[in-house]
């Protein structure tokens, strides 16, 4: 801590446990001006943004809703298009509650995960050969449950799985932890499907492309 | 200084650093912050700030939202009467409107980039795992909100998105049906889920949501400010 001429500091020590303060010295500014101002500034701009926004991009609006005409396709919110883009591969059950379900699950459980938790190296140089063997058993699993139990083969989560599977078994990159790699596997499935979805998908539920028919909503 | 002012602001002008203490510490907005910040913690590239603008975006939906109320019923086919009149009668209308959608799409991402900025730092992990599920918590109440806000234009796009959507809820074994019901107050998207989707999003899940930024934050104070690596590990 840097003393201040004019402030009296009075340290209490407690003996028990405590939460996480960092004591290493290190420097500090006063909150008033140096964080606020920078607040400020960080929610005018994006005020300008979403203002400036607004005054050039309407939001969109259609006809008046009639439960007889469905449009072709009928897509929900983009944050909920991988979630649609998923009804195309498995049923309602697998790609509305169990995939989702499962995921905000692990989400939810990520931090009470101890398999590398303190951040020790995936390759420590303990028991690599057997490391080894249970990534590539589960990706040679999962690839298989993902290719033969969709309708089509799920390739925007096989994809990211090999993506994910291929760094993860490289020493060079091996000082991340387990729950790092699986949720980049989530991360770049969700980017997938979500892009698809958006942008590749048309009337039926075929695939397009953005460039030449344009992007439907 | 003069007295009603300082009935108000119980300290002096803050150009020394007890008043710019006094600033904070006395402040019920700004007593969410320490009265002094490490120069790393508040660094544009430390965090992007994702978390506040999130809070931000928020603040913007409440405001604009409540305007958005005064012009807004939420009957067939009134609601969708009114959105028209927001096009062609209230003055600013459609800006008002605009502000409110796009504020809403910004900050479902703001909360997810935000997400995945903490997810990277590492700072799920003891002791912040429980404001990691609590953060969780938040996403999905974003995107419920979001998602009830969209119904309420009732236009075509509306109606076939929550109908997309509600019709996932019928895919739960056993309950499924039950909970589109509940949902929807009815068997079909119809004037009751207006209704439903109306008081949700404008009344229940802001106030939900509201709590839940609060006890947040105040869990990130009490385990010591943002998550900072050490700064003698160079990882």
């Amino acid at each position: 801590m840097t003393p201040h001429s004019d402030i009296t500091h009075i340290t209490v020590v407690q003996g028990e446990a405590r939460p996480l303060v960092d004591a290493a010295e290190e420097p500090q500014v006063m909150t008033f001006p140096h964080l606020v101002v920078r607040e400020l500034i960080a929610f005018l701009a994006l005020s300008i943004f979403l203002v400036t926004l607004s005054l050039v991009w309407d939001a969109p609006l259609e006809e008046l809703a009639n439960p007889s005409v469905a449009p072709n396709p009928a897509k929900a919110p983009w944050y909920f298009l991988g979630l649609q883009e998923l009804l195309h591969y498995y049923a309602p059950f697998i790609s509305g509650v169990l995939l989702p379900g499962v995921v905000i699950g692990a989400l939810a459980v990520i931090p009470y995960f101890d398999i590398n938790l303190e951040r020790k190296p995936l390759w420590d140089g303990t028991h690599t050969r057997l490391k080894l063997a249970g990534i590539w058993g589960s990706v040679v699993a999962l690839t298989a449950l993902f290719y033969f139990t969709a309708a089509h083969p799920v390739w925007p989560i096989i994809g990211p799985l090999w993506a994910t599977a291929i760094p993860m078994s490289l020493p060079v990159f091996g000082r991340r932890s387990l729950p790092f790699w699986i949720f980049l596997w989530f991360l770049l499935c969700a980017i997938a499907l979500t892009v698809i979805g958006v942008f590749f998908r048309g009337p039926g539920w075929e695939y397009t492309l953005p460039w030449r028919d344009g992007i439907y909503t | 200084m003069n007295r009603v002012f300082r009935s108000i602001v119980r300290h002096g002008f803050p150009d020394t650093n007890r008043n710019r203490s006094l600033a904070v510490f006395t402040n019920f907005f700004l007593h969410i912050h320490p009265v002094k910040a490490r120069l790393r913690a508040i660094r544009l590239t430390q965090t992007w700030y994702l978390g506040g603008l999130s809070a931000a975006t928020f603040f913007i939906l409440t405001v604009t939202g409540i305007l958005l109320m005064f012009y807004y019923h939420p009957s067939v086919p009134r609601a969708y009467e009114d959105m028209k009149d927001l096009e062609f009668v209230v003055s600013a209308g459609v800006f008002l409107r605009n502000l409110h959608r796009w504020s809403a799409h910004m900050m479902v991402a703001l909360v997810l980039l935000h997400m995945i900025r903490v997810f990277f730092a590492g700072a799920y992990r003891p002791p912040r795992e429980f404001n990691w599920v609590i953060g969780v918590m938040l996403l999905l109440g974003t995107v419920l909100l979001s998602y009830t806000g969209y119904l309420l234009p009732w236009d075509q796009l509306a109606f076939w998105a929550v109908t997309v959507g509600t019709n996932m809820a019928d895919a739960v074994p056993v309950i499924g049906g039950d909970i589109k019901f509940l949902m929807l107050g009815g068997n079909g998207v119809n004037e009751n889920a207006l209704l439903r989707f109306y008081v949700l999003h404008c009344v229940v899940l802001p106030a939900a949501l509201l709590v839940g930024i609060a006890v947040h934050v105040w869990r990130v104070r009490k385990d010591g400010g943002i998550y900072l690596k050490k700064p003698e590990s160079n990882e």
